[in-house]
């Protein structure tokens, strides 16, 4: 049987889908942030170097990793509304927006919290922390401009518009490490192996999909209220359920 | 007590309380605003929608 994913691209049939799709990522994020956090605290073993201080890194890398893609995919969803002016990529872009700033936050005061017993410094300008910052200000730059104009579709075209100049600093975040002598060490998970603890890249990689569920849950959570807000003169919204009750 | 001496003698409690619990209580936090705009949303739907029947 076909299915018409194109039908889902509207706000009608992508909100009630949206509903479905909530509990299906939230239960599994908490199981597996509990898992990753007993891996993390209990099985992993403590670092040569580090000490107990590396274990941050079980929420401070996946924190860096969903700042970096949530602000790809928000840029992605702007683009599209942008050039297909398609209702549902503008809400779902606005979606996005506070979990990536918040991820962005998560990175940043983690680092901070790494960085003062490894470095001896809360923070340093170096050239992936301050790209890592300029990120934060990008979401926050696209979430008010997003709400300090008054239009929605007026809205949503000049938040694309910063949201896709904007994107040229994901790369800059990742390669900053290559491009330039930082402090910030490089990546230790490379495609050609790794040689960190097998039950470390346990911890590690269950936090990774602990926030990747957890990101795509509130996404849909926080895109349903905007479908909500946004289609709220429409007569298909008057007629749901929990309206109507 | 200097907070370098502190976090050398208590790496767990400065990991849990300075990193964990901190993102903890920004997930609960977004969790709840995202709740309450939906609850604001829906009474805001209503109304117009009341007001609606009532014309």
């Amino acid at each position: 049987m076909a299915i018409n994913w194109f039908k889902y691209s509207a706000p009608t049939t992508f909100y009630g889908l949206a509903g479905k799709m909530i509990p299906w990522f939230a239960f599994p994020s908490a199981i597996l942030f509990a898992i990753g956090l007993y891996i993390g605290f209990f099985v992993a073993p403590i670092d040569e170097t580090q000490g107990e201080f590396y274990r941050i890194m079980f929420i401070h890398v996946p924190a860096s990793i969903l700042s970096m893609f949530l602000y790809l995919v928000m840029a992605g969803y702007a683009a599209l509304g942008l050039i297909f002016n398609t209702r549902l990529s503008a809400m779902m872009a606005s979606a996005i927006a506070p979990t990536g700033a918040l991820f962005a936050f998560i990175s940043l005061w983690t680092g901070a919290l790494w960085g003062k017993p490894t470095w001896g410094a809360w923070w340093l300008w170096d050239a992936r922390l301050t790209s890592e910052l300029i990120l934060l200000f990008l979401y926050l730059g696209f979430i008010a401009l997003h709400a300090s104009i008054d239009d929605p579709r007026r809205a949503d075209r000049a938040a694309a518009l910063l949201a896709i100049v904007g994107s040229v600093n994901v790369p800059i975040i990742y390669f900053s490490v290559r491009w330039w002598n930082t402090l910030h060490q490089g990546s230790t998970i490379k495609f050609s192996g790794t040689s960190m603890h097998i039950a470390m890249q346990h911890a590690l990689f269950t936090m990774l999909a602990a926030c990747w569920l957890y990101a795509i849950a509130i996404v849909l959570a926080r895109v349903r209220s905007i479908i909500l807000e946004r289609e709220r003169n429409t007569t298909w919204i008057n007629e749901l359920p929990e309206v109507r009750s | 007590m200097n907070l370098d001496i502190w976090m050398r003698e208590n790496p767990f409690t400065y990991i849990l309380c300075g990193s964990y619990a901190v993102a903890l209580i920004i997930f609960v936090v977004e969790i709840a605003m995202v709740k309450h705009k939906r609850k604001i949303t829906l009474q805001q739907v209503r109304l117009m929608r009341n007001a609606g029947d009532e014309k």
